[in-house]
This record gives C-alpha cells, structure tokens and sequence, in this order.
C-alpha cells in the first residue's frame, strides 16, 4: 500500500502563481495569510494527513461504520484521529475569530482540505458536514444560536450535520414532508425521517447538531414552504452544558459501494414525542439558506474529485515503478517495470495533468470566493462572485466525473492486480463514485449551469470568462517552441468550442428547453475541459518565465510538458463536445418513452 | 531552568537522495528540506520538561543559511519560546557548531542543552560531544528517557546490548536517541503564533568563532546498484557458491 504524500510543491506553485495568494493575502482580515505562513501551515498539515488520516484509509473501508442500538460506532482509530484533528485546531482554520476559528481564506482551505479528503475520503465528510452547518449557522442563526452551538462546532467538539433528503424527497426538495410543531415557547417539535444523513450518528464527539428541513403546520406546499431547524442530539443547556438525549436517532446506516467508514444514516425524529429544535432564520426560508451552504459543499464535494484523483495517482505511480512485467515495446534484453510502457505511461499522464489542471481551477476559484467576500471594490466583489457562481458547477460536476474517469485508470494500471481488493487501487474507485451523485449530480449541476448561470444572464459571465481565455491563449501563442504552439493551437479550438456552445445555449434555452437541456452534460464537460486546459496554459506561461529566469527547478519543464499533453490529449476532445451540444440535442429524446 | 534546543536543517527524510553529477555532494537543490528528526526529539523533550514544570524557557538555535529560519519557525511552532539562528553560508561541520553552539550556550546559560544523537544527512554523531568537550558539561548521548532532578538529570541511554543509566550535574548536554519519545503535530494555532515569536539572527564573527571547515570531502558516489541474480543448477551449486563464492556459509 502507498502512503500519502501532500503534493506541497504543485500546491504551492498553484496558490503563488496561479491562485493569486498574495492578492488574497492584501484582503481585509486575510492579512495573516502571508506565503511563508501558509507554506508552514501546508507543512504541518500534509505531516497530519499522511500520518494520522491516512493510515486509517484502509482500515476504515475494509471495517466500516458498525451500527447497534441506534448508534453508530467507528472504524478502530477514527475516534482518536478525530481527537487529535480537533485538538491541532484543524476543524477551526477557515472559522470565524469571533467564535474562536482562524480566519483564514477559502483558498487557503481548499489546499489544506484536498489533503483531508486524498488521505482519508471517509473521514473528511465529517469536517465536510459540520464546515456546511456552521455557515447555515452564520448566515441565518439568532445570536442566541450562535452563542450556543457555533464555538463547539467550529472547534470541532460538536459536529453537524444536514438533514435535507428523504425517501420521497431525493434531487426534488419540494415533497419534504417533516413536520415542525411549535410549542409556544419559541422551540418546535420535529417529526419525519430523513435519509442519507452523512455523519447522523457516529462516536468522535459528545455532541452532534442537525439541521433539519422541516414544514410548520400553516406553510405552503412546495419549496415554498420549508423552514431550517437546529436539532441537537444532546440539548444544550443555557450554561453550555449537555442536558437531554433529544428525540432525534439513528435507526440504520446504509451498506454502500464506497466511503464505507462514513455512516450513512437514516434518522428519526420524534418517535418518542418529537426532537426539540428551534428555527433558524425566518420560517419558510429554508431552502434559500440551505441553498447558500449549498454552494460550499458543492465546491467542497469538487474537491473531492481533485483529491481521489491525486492519491489514486501517487497509488498508480508506485505501482507502475514497482511491477516488472513484459518487454519494452521497441524490445529489451529483460522484462521492464510498466511504468516504461506508452499505454501506461499515457494513463499516468492523464491523471498527473488533470489533477493539475483540477487543483488549478478549484484553488482559483476559492481565492475568487475570498475576494468577493473581502474585497474593498463593490465592482470587484461582483465580478469575483460572478466568476465563482459560474464556476462551482463546472468545479463539482467536471472534477468529480473526471475523479470517476482517473480512478478507473488507477484501477487499469494496477491490471488484475487493481480488481482485487488488497492492493488498495479498487477503493479510490469506490470512493469517488458518490462524488458525482451527493449534493447534486452531475446532471443537476449541469442544468444550473446551462439554466441559471448562462441562459437567464445571457452569458455574460461566461462571455467575460471567453474573453479572459482568449488573453491567455495569445500570450501562449506568442511563446516560442512546439509545445506552445500545441498549447496554443488546442486552446484556442477549446476556446472557440465554448463560444460556439454558450452561444447556441443562450440562443435556443428559450425556444427549445429540452434540446439544449439534453446537452447540458456535455456542456459542463466541455467548460471543465478547457477551463482546465486555460489553467494549465497559464501554468505553463509561469513555468516558461521562471526558465527563462534562469530558475533550473525540473518542476517547470515538467509543467510545461505537462500542460502540452493536457492540450493534446484531453482539450483535443472540446470540439466534439461542443458538436454534441450544438447538433446532437435532439437525438436523445427522438425515441418516444414507450420504446423504452 | 532554561533549555537550548539545536536544530538542523537536513534534506527532507521522504527525499529520494540524488548525488551531484560531478561527485562533490548530494543534490540540495529544489529539494524539500525539513528539521533533522532527531531533533525534532529534542524539541519535543524540552517541550515536556516545561509542560512538566522543569523548565522555565525553552530556545531553538539553528547555525546555516538564512532559510533555516523556516526550521526555527517550525521548532517555535511546536512550542519552543524563542530562537536564534547563527547565519552562516560556509559548509558548517561539526567542529564548526559544537563552536557556535558552545559560545551561544556561555550567552543564553542553559541548565540543559537537548539535541538530536546525529543528523540524517552527514549521521555524523559528533556535534553533542564536541559541545560537552568545549563546555567541559557532563553529557549523556543516544537517551531514551530523561528524568530532571534538583541540579542534576537521571538519563538512560541506548547502549549496544542493553540500556545504561546514567546521573550528570547540570549544566550538561542530552543527545536523543529515536525512543525518547514520539514528537507531536504542531498544532494551527501555534504555527500562526509562530511566526510573531522573536527570532535573533547572529553572525559566527558576532561569536568569535572561526567556521571554516577543517574537513574535505573527495568524493561523493551512489551506492552501488545490486546486480542481477542468477540461476543455479541445484541445491549443491547453490551451497557451493554461498560457501565459496558469497562467503557467507562455512
């Protein structure tokens, strides 16, 4: 089994270079954000990781989450994992001060979580969820609720979690049908089941909170008539001390393809006359800030993708050193490790420069998040948030289909080897697979994409993302040399492609819905596509400045090489792609359903 | 009772080492660099002695370039109070550091000075001794437990076939060995602090001390690469060869 090694060097070169970390750093509140702060924070961090997470990775999948008498009890280790992660103040990084976190930007986050969630997946969502119920917090709590749950939970000593989905009420949040009855004392009872509550029950902390979408007597039917509750396991009294078991449990975990250390839980609530909660924010609400905290977890589930795919790398790598097997294919006097065959060598490559091209998309778009939050210029909060909201689509959908695509690959590499269980290859696969589904498939992602980021703005945002593109790709082509040629060349078929698909979108989304809805994956492919290749080709341009610099660091060849084969071998794919959602809309839905 | 920690900074020990093309050094360049683990040790030792109430103050001194600031950094943020790095772009040896170190100890007066046994990149397993020698302190090398009494300390040290115990006066010097203790992570918290905690930078004529290395070294070479096997008739060709041609049977 390989161990995880935090791939510091491209982090950083991503963040400096790419990201715009000290732009970030010149922020309002991000002051502390300086490089050498965040390197040594990155330090420590990619310590913990490959040595506490990491080495519980596969322990975990293989045990799993157990579940008894209505509580859930975690893989050996996690208990005291979980312990220390708290304890070393990881939990609180990006955490507001006044509450007792770090304060510290998204981008810088998102470096630290890719390495939470490449070291241990599983273990990650735990983090994930209570990050996602601390901004619902934020955003809507009274200061009461504040007071009373957000310095635990950003600590880490209390986790969330979120109730949203149940049997009924999967993808379509209007048939929720949880009850809240109030009590005329300011708190509600909770009555229904929800499913899939990632996190609902486990043994790591003493408190857990729930936030749970619900529907008071007198609201409306639909999405207009749901309202957000906090829902502690352990009622919290006024002194912060633990009171009551509330009536709020876990009665299963799934049995699932992958993340088998994270319960997965089905909650009741209010079988033993109904959970004490109290609302956050205006009743009937709910779903406009779920909505909000929505948007981090789907950028954070992005990361994901970007994540599997780095450690089924460093797994695939490992591999294709070690395993001798067959002949150079040009001949040689003994069997060679197959890392010297082309076809593998083509695989690695494919997963080495998407995993570039992924990091360098998501951490631009996080440090994108910090300067709409922060930055001075009301145009230039917009125009960042803008950015980001086109993008988190493009984050979640294409690095987690892409994580699916890069993960399969690891399992190829590894041959008969990576079908079975004990080499470890099987489980990234496993893993990412959920990626593309939770917090919106891909094809929802793909609809908010075509329908509310483009069509409803008539592209301007993605127009304005062109046009950024289009800078980029003259200033390649003005780079002497074949490789930026075959950079330039290929980004500039890619740019055109997304012209000419964002163009038929914002001109048929009126007239012919379903047509273009039918192409709106394909779509979300061909933006990650050469979103990831522009990246990669302001990567490149870097890497060419600091050779010419007289810099001798071999990272920089090898990101131009690497930029040059993601231009070749993958952006080689965005005209097709936009073929597809140009001309093909209409084949998918030429057959009538009773051919079906 | 205050506490000197020396720190090195060594190539980073998940490095894959690669030696110069010209054979006159191992390659540093754009490598990872970390602190010596042994070290690391140290640092964690005298954390405890303070977190335990016998020790007062901690610092970490380091002697080399300027980037070995980034160790100090790294030592503060594990806990120690301050540091003081001895700056220096000559190739510093052994000799050179016990005499660095041994001039920084007659300023700062530490009752203990804790460093790692050896360090990863040269292993050269001198510097702790030399510094006792220089101080003329008691010293205990290669410790695996550390207990501090009044003006003196009970050490037990790794020796070959067993574990010796040992009781110095104070002042004196403690090298660890790898089972003293297992370091902690540094926490997010302490690392942001870090970086507001004082960091004295001297220079080695500050200090009076004369670093110019004393030691050449002619070459640098990989270890040779194991050949390949080969294919014996059967067990009595095999005895044959272990016996005569591997010597490693009688």
């Amino acid at each position: 089994m390989s161990s995880y090694v935090a791939p510091l060097k491209d982090m950083m070169f991503v963040l400096t270079e790419l990201a715009g970390l000290d732009k970030v750093a010149a922020l309002p509140g991000y002051e502390e954000a300086t490089t050498d702060v965040v390197e040594a924070i990155l330090d420590e961090s990619a310590k913990f990781t490959g040595g506490v997470l990491d080495p519980l990775n596969w322990s975990g999948d293989q045990e799993g989450a157990k579940w008894a008498d209505k509580a859930v009890t975690m893989p050996k280790g996690f208990k005291e994992a979980y312990a220390q992660f708290v304890d070393n103040g990881w939990n609180a990084l990006g955490g507001n001060p006044e509450f007792g976190g770090q304060g510290l930007p998204k981008v810088v986050s998102a470096a630290v979580q890719e390495m939470w969630k490449s070291a241990n997946m599983s273990f990650s969502l735990c983090p994930l969820l209570t990050l996602g119920a601390i901004e619902a917090l934020e955003l809507a709590g009274s200061d009461e609720q504040k007071a009373m749950y957000l310095p635990n939970m950003i600590s880490g000593k209390w986790t969330g979690t979120m109730n949203i989905t149940e049997p009924q009420a999967g993808s379509d949040l209007a048939a929720i049908r949880s009850r809240a009855v109030p009590q005329g004392d300011g708190t509600y009872r909770i009555f229904g089941q929800k499913i899939f509550i990632t996190y609902g029950d486990h043994d790591m902390a003493e408190n857990t909170i729930h936030l749970v979408l619900a529907r008071t007597p007198d609201a409306p039917e639909g999405v207009k008539g749901i309202s957000l509750f906090v829902v502690p396991k352990f009622l919290v009294n006024a002194d912060g001390s633990l009171g009551e078991r509330n009536d709020a449990y876990c009665v299963s975990i799934e049995h699932k393809l992958g993340i088998h250390a994270s319960p997965t839980c089905v909650m009741v609530h209010g079988d033993n006359g109904g959970a004490i909660g109290t609302l956050v924010g205006k009743e009937n609400e709910g779903l406009k800030y779920m909505f909000v905290m929505m948007n981090a977890a789907r950028f954070a589930v992005g990361l994901e993708g970007l994540a599997v795919t780095e450690r089924a790398y460093q797994h695939a790598v490992a591999y294709a050193r070690d395993r001798v097997q067959g002949r150079a294919i040009e001949g040689s006097p003994a069997p060679v490790a197959i890392i010297r065959h082309p076809d593998i060598r083509r695989m690695l490559m494919l997963m080495r420069s998407h995993v570039e091209a992924m990091r360098a998309l998501a951490y631009a778009v996080a440090a994108a998040h910090d300067a709409s939050h922060r930055h001075p210029d009301a145009a230039q909060r917009a125009q960042n948030q803008a950015f980001v909201d086109l993008m988190i689509p493009v984050v979640k959908g294409w690095s987690t289909e892409t994580g699916n695509a890069m993960s399969y690959l690891g399992v190829q590499i590894h041959g008969g080897m990576g079908f079975v269980e004990e080499t470890g290859a099987a489980q990234y696969m496993r893993d990412a697979r959920i990626t593309t589904i939770y917090e919106g498939t891909t094809g929802i992602q793909a609809n908010d994409l075509m329908g509310r980021k483009i069509a409803r703005e008539g592209g301007a945002t993605a127009k304005a993302v062109i046009a950024m593109m289009r800078v980029t790709q003259q200033e390649v082509a003005a780079q002497p040399g074949v490789a930026f040629a075959a950079i330039a060349a290929a980004l500039g078929r890619g740019i055109d492609a997304v012209g000419e698909a964002t163009d038929h979108i914002v001109a048929n989304y009126g007239k012919d819905v379903r047509a273009v809805a039918a192409g709106a994956v394909p779509f979300l492919k061909l933006m990650g596509n050469v979103a990831g290749g522009w990246m990669m080709a302001r990567a490149s341009l870097v890497a060419q400045a600091k050779i010419s610099g007289g810099d001798a660091d071999p990272f920089y060849p090898a990101k131009i090489a690497t930029a040059r084969f993601y231009a070749e071998h993958v952006m080689a794919a965005a005209p097709g792609l936009a073929r597809v959602v140009v001309d093909a809309g209409n084949s998918a839905l030429e057959l009538d359903e009773s051919m079906f | 009772m205050k506490i000197l920690v020396p720190v090195k900074r060594v190539i980073d020990y998940n490095v894959k080492v690669r030696v110069k093309a010209d054979g006159t050094g191992v390659d540093l360049a754009n490598v990872k660099m970390s602190m010596n683990p042994f070290d690391e040790i140290a640092v964690e030792e005298a954390m405890r002695l303070k977190e335990g109430g016998k020790a007062t103050e901690v610092v970490a001194v380091s002697c080399g370039v300027t980037a070995c600031q980034e160790t100090l950094r790294t030592a503060m943020a594990i806990g120690a109070d301050r540091s003081i790095l001895v700056e220096s772009d000559v190739e510093l040896q052994p000799l050179a550091v016990a005499k660095l170190l041994a001039a920084v100890a007659k300023k700062e007066a530490p009752q203990l000075i804790i460093l790692g046994k050896q360090a990863i990149d040269d292993d050269s397993n001198q510097t702790g001794q030399m510094l006792a020698a220089l101080l003329g302190w008691s010293q205990a090398t290669f410790a695996s437990k550390v207990v501090i009494g009044e003006g003196k300390a009970t050490v037990t040290r790794e020796i070959d076939g067993g574990l010796e115990t040992l009781e110095i006066t104070l002042p004196a010097i403690v090298t660890t060995d790898l089972r003293l203790n297992e370091p902690r992570y540094a926490t997010l918290p302490n690392i942001m602090k870090a970086k507001k905690k004082p960091l004295e930078v001297v220079k080695p004529a500050d200090l009076g001390v004369d670093v110019a290395p004393r030691l050449s070294t002619v070459s640098v070479a990989e270890p040779p690469k194991r050949s390949a096997g080969i294919r014996v008739a059967d067990v009595a060709a095999l005895v044959d060869k272990l016996k005569n041609e591997a010597k490693v049977i009688a």
